[in-house]
């Protein structure tokens, strides 16, 4: 009964992420972005496109700003790339944060994003009713709403048959973002869980860090202190849940772990590790 | 020099000159009503049109995008939630403090409140991606147990709109009781039915005045909290969220004033159309005018007053996300309607503290219309530069809406229009028994004794009863 649920388990209930929500985490998955090895190729983009069957919008939606990348690569000319023009723009590949304390989740009217027991943000597809009130609140903008139906357009027969069979295809006014390819998660976790062990790490790799050429994607369980991630979390001091100090108050200029908007508070579960630079 | 008292209204008027003034406004109308109401139902058209482009393609033809994941639609349902509170500010609070020069202009206010929460409610609801699916957003009992997000402020909005449209509506009914006996007694045909129907049985007895008193009391009390409430749950959609330029602490007392602002504006648009075209010159006087030009004026003051608390307390709290904004906004590619949302909101009502100016219709008429642009204007700027520069400068961006977009919003001017312009042919625009009311309390502080001259019950043929 779902009113004696409610009423049996209100103080579970009104826990908000912050404090874990409602149940205990089995993982926590987390990335570790190695900036100074991107270089922009854009691969990870794709096998996410081939990966999570995201729509093609075509040039003109495109523009209007309606692409559904989940998984972009932010160009940026700060001012130390206009001071050293020789090296580059400096590139910042963005996709959803999966944030431990995300800004996202309390916002939804339906309840359609949540946190799951492995510290992602889901998405339910099937809950979403498009007030995109998530999307308005994500400082990271890495939301993707479906403005059209886009079915036919984006694959065209025989296309459809590329589709990969492990996830939907979203319709339009529904909501979506990466989902550090959950379909992958889950395969491991059933197969890890048939086998009564636990899932060992480099099991899982998402799409975008299969594609990386340079390796710049590490992916992994922060829960499992042996995994190659943790330790990089660990090694560039950046913790889980603890406020920290921007980077430039780090006495050791070798730890360049930051993660974005850490002002914010929204504890993301990427961490990106700075570009460094020959001249500064 | 001695000051002479104007009076509100003048306490010679007959009764029953009342009652067929104001029945007279419901009678057929001009060409000019017909001409208006085919133009609101133009808009109407075109905005369904709009509409159904919408609902069968997705949000796309109404140019959202990556960042501006909201624009118009839930601006101009601030806007119409906004337009509403004025309607409660002159029926439920001014009533509890006794200003009876309220009374001949209250209730087409309150109709207002309750036409402009119709058109509001329209908006979250054309603004959803899977419109099919918006009770989902309700609290029903389903088997598979799931629940909206009570902790999400649309959930909150829901629940907000809905308790106050039907308050409201039940609020504008129960004040007609007495006018509509007036009007069952007075006319033939289906207007007969329709006002037995919806008079209740009134005749007038001191029980049922008792009672009315009563529950006329009761449920301005009850509103007033509600009004308040509302629009601090609406402004609680962008206060509690995370982005800049909504996360902001002064936003329910800002909203509230807002609205109560763009509602007062609009009673004097109002006011002077129905002065004008029903010559309810005796009704809607002069004195009216001025006390409730006064009251916008102060109301324009207490909302200039926060929109500097917010920009001092942006500028001086140092966070770069909020301040870029501030600056983007006054310099920005929004410019020009953020400084016209200035000038109108501050500056133009200034022409309200002018004796001349207030009592010179076409100026105020102008001026209102003026006062109302500016605060549609604010509800644009609160809602689209945020978007347009959040935190995350890779996505920044411009937009200005397509003509699906702009076709709904100003199709729902033409749907509150239609909806006023049938109100006043069927319901009487002026509360006929506050206004009786009045005189007979004009009369008494003269020191009129008779009791029968004061309610005119000595001169014959006069609808007595009511």
């Amino acid at each position: 009964m779902s009113l004696d649920n409610i009423l049996n388990h209100w103080s579970d209930y009104r826990k908000g992420a912050e404090e874990g929500g409602h149940h205990d985490y089995e993982h926590r998955w987390a990335m570790a972005i190695n900036l100074d090895l991107c270089i922009g190729c854009n691969a990870c983009s794709t096998a996410c496109y081939a990966e999570n069957n995201l729509a093609v919008v075509g040039k003109q939606k495109f523009e209007k700003g309606q692409a559904m990348h989940w998984m972009r690569i932010e160009r940026y000319w700060d001012q130390q790339e206009l001071e050293h023009p020789e090296q580059g723009a400096s590139f910042l590949p963005m996709m959803c944060q999966q944030c431990g304390a995300a800004t996202c989740e309390p916002v939804c009217p339906v309840a359609a994003t949540y946190h799951t027991p492995d510290g992602l943000n889901a998405q339910v597809y099937n809950r979403c009713i498009g007030s995109r009130y998530c999307s308005n609140n994500c400082p990271f903008r890495v939301r993707y709403f479906n403005f059209y139906s886009y079915y036919e357009s984006s694959w065209p027969q025989p296309l459809e048959q590329q589709l990969n069979p492990d996830l939907s295809v979203r319709d339009k006014g529904v909501m979506e973002k990466c989902t550090f390819c959950v379909q992958r998660i889950r395969t491991v976790k059933d197969k890890a869980y048939m086998e009564d062990r636990k899932v060992e790490d480099g099991e899982v790799t998402p799409a975008c860090a299969q594609a990386c050429p340079t390796s710049a994607i590490v992916f992994g369980d922060t829960m499992d202190e042996n995994s190659r991630v943790a330790k990089l979390w660990k090694k560039h001091q950046v913790e889980r849940g603890v406020y920290q100090k921007t980077r430039h108050a780090k006495k050791n200029a070798d730890l360049r772990g930051y993660r974005i908007f850490e002002e914010l508070n929204v504890d993301p579960s990427v961490m990106y590790l700075e570009r460094v630079r020959e001249d500064v | 020099m001695t000051m002479v008292t104007e009076k509100d209204i003048n306490e010679q008027i007959a009764w029953a000159k009342i009652n067929t003034d104001v029945l007279k406004s419901m009678e057929n109308p001009r060409p000019a009503y017909w001409v208006t109401l085919a133009v609101c139902l133009a808009m109407i058209s075109t905005a369904v049109i709009a509409e159904y482009i919408q609902y069968t393609t997705g949000m796309g033809p109404a140019n959202l995008n990556n960042p501006h994941m909201w624009d118009m639609y839930i601006a101009t349902f601030v806007f119409w939630i906004g337009m509403s509170h004025s309607g409660t500010l002159l029926s439920a609070i001014l009533h509890l403090i006794h200003a009876d020069w309220r009374k001949p202009i209250y209730r087409f206010a309150e109709a207002m409140t309750t036409f402009s929460l119709m058109t509001a409610g329209l908006f979250p609801i054309i603004h959803l991606g899977r419109v099919w699916n918006m009770y989902w957003v309700l609290p029903y009992v389903s088997d598979r147990g799931h629940w909206p997000n009570f902790r999400s402020p649309l959930v909150w909005d829901a629940f907000a709109i809905s308790t106050y449209l039907s308050a409201s509506m039940l609020f504008l009914f129960v004040g007609m009781i007495p006018d509509l006996a007036i009007c069952r007694d007075n006319t033939t045909g289906w207007r007969k039915k329709l006002y037995t129907v919806l008079s209740l049985g009134w005749v007038g007895s001191d029980q049922q005045w008792r009672n009315f008193r009563k529950i006329y009391l009761l449920m301005a009390c009850f509103l007033i909290p509600l009004a308040v409430s509302v629009h601090s749950i609406v402004s609680a959609d962008f206060a509690m969220s995370i982005m800049p330029g909504w996360h902001i602490t002064t936003f329910p007392p800002y909203f509230v004033a807002g609205a109560l602002y763009s509602g007062c504006a609009a009673i004097i648009t109002l006011f002077i159309l129905l002065r004008y075209f029903f010559r309810f010159e005796e009704y809607m006087t002069l004195p009216i005018m001025e006390k409730t030009c006064k009251l916008t004026f102060a109301i324009a003051m207490v909302w200039t007053y926060l929109n500097l608390v917010e920009f001092a307390s942006v500028w001086y709290g140092h966070d770069i996300y909020n301040k870029e904004l501030l600056i983007a906004k006054a310099t920005g590619p929004y410019a020009w309607v953020f400084w016209t949302m200035i000038f109108c909101g501050s500056v133009l009502p200034f022409a309200l503290a002018f004796r001349s100016l207030r009592r010179h219709m076409p100026t105020m008429f102008i001026v209102s219309l003026g006062l109302n642009l500016g605060m549609f204007f604010e509800r644009w700027m609160i809602v689209a530069p945020t978007l347009s520069m959040a935190h995350e400068p890779h996505q920044w961006d411009v937009m200005w809406g397509s003509i699906v977009e702009w076709a709904i919003v100003f199709g729902s001017f033409g749907w509150f229009g239609m909806l006023f312009l049938i109100f006043v042919k069927v319901f009487p625009s002026v509360s006929m028994y506050e206004v009786k009311e009045m005189v007979f309390h004009r009369r008494r502080s003269q020191g009129e004794e008779d009791v029968a001259r004061m309610t005119d019950h000595a001169k014959p043929a006069t609808q007595e009863g009511t």
